[in-house]
């Protein structure tokens, strides 16, 4: 598998990205800077944590509309795997490759701690080496991941399988005492309707080695190169 | 011209931040606010001199990039 990360101006999370999926992919990654206005032919297109243009209007806004995010919606539209992680979640509904979008937490609290997360379905080319209903334990560090999309959007996602990740207890309980941030029906993470791209708050490249503390992440990476080799 | 955009959140959508400013302006001793919302306030000068086009095109701008749809209204004056 071949990937490349989109660095943006304030983008803090790239280069650890770039390390998990090295050491999931064997190959190196290619980093691509916003001003770019070419993607590199690769199989996975990254879009890595941090506060890209500073949160500047709103978080993903000003990114959602840098010259290589016209690239990544074009390739998108033509079925271009595209992970976006916390901020790049945020970069992903912003840029309207995925429903919904992240609100303030609902405590106005910055939250870093690690979290449960309990996987909707393995059956997808981002989840495959996780196994549905598994609860994993990845980190989040956001002020904003507060999923918010009206009832009718969120009914139709469920319909059509589009939740991929929903915080919960250690036990895998969705309740109110598993969601950190207040997200609406505890989703932590949506594809889009061909499950193609990916957007999810928390980051797994923090919990993909053992010298981590955990390779609950690892094991996503794992599978994704597998899927894309 | 200038043009001046307000950005609300819309009916609906949860605001901690006005929430919060609300229990702070409670606790410094102002009685009766009942509900705060918080939104943005924006300022754009013009090279256009219609106001109709001027109106269309902060719209367009509004719609692309100034207000997440999602989740807020806008306003527009121009003028």
């Amino acid at each position: 598998m071949k990937a490349a990360v989109i660095v943006f101006p304030g983008s803090n999370c790239d280069r650890d990205i770039a390390v998990a999926l090295e050491q999931s992919s064997g190959n190196p990654v290619t980093m691509v800077w916003h001003r770019d206005s070419a993607l590199p032919k690769v199989d996975l297109v990254v879009i890595p944590g941090g506060f890209a243009y500073g949160d500047y209007l709103r978080c993903g806004a000003m990114a959602a509309h840098s010259p290589i995010m016209r690239e990544v919606v074009r390739a998108a539209g033509k079925g271009q795997p595209v992970l976006g992680i916390c901020n790049g979640f945020q970069v992903l509904t912003e840029a309207g490759l995925l429903p919904g979008v992240l609100m303030r937490n609902a405590s106005l609290k910055y939250l870093c701690k690690d979290v449960n997360l309990k996987v909707e379905t393995s059956q997808s080319l981002f989840t495959s080496g996780w196994t549905t209903g598994q609860v994993v334990r990845i980190p989040i560090g956001h002020g904003d991941g507060n999923y918010f999309a009206d009832n009718d959007t969120l009914n139709r996602m469920e319909d059509r399988g589009q939740v991929a990740l929903r915080y919960c207890s250690e036990q895998g309980a969705i309740d109110a005492g598993g969601n950190p941030n207040g997200s609406a029906r505890n989703i932590a993470g949506v594809f889009n309707d061909s499950k193609t791209v990916l957007g999810m708050m928390p980051h797994p490249e923090r919990l993909s080695d053992p010298a981590l503390g955990g390779t609950d992440g690892k094991d996503m990476f794992d599978g994704i190169a597998r899927a894309l080799t | 011209m200038k043009a001046r955009v307000h950005v609300t959140l819309k009916n609906g959508v949860l605001d901690p931040q006005g929430k919060a400013i609300g229990h702070a302006l409670a606790s410094l001793g102002f009685a009766g606010v009942n509900d705060v919302r918080q939104g943005k306030y924006i300022e754009i000068e013009l090279a256009e001199t219609d106001p109709a086009k001027a109106r269309d095109s902060v719209k367009a701008m509004c719609e692309k990039l100034l207000a997440n749809t999602v989740i807020e209204n806008y306003s527009v004056e121009v003028g």
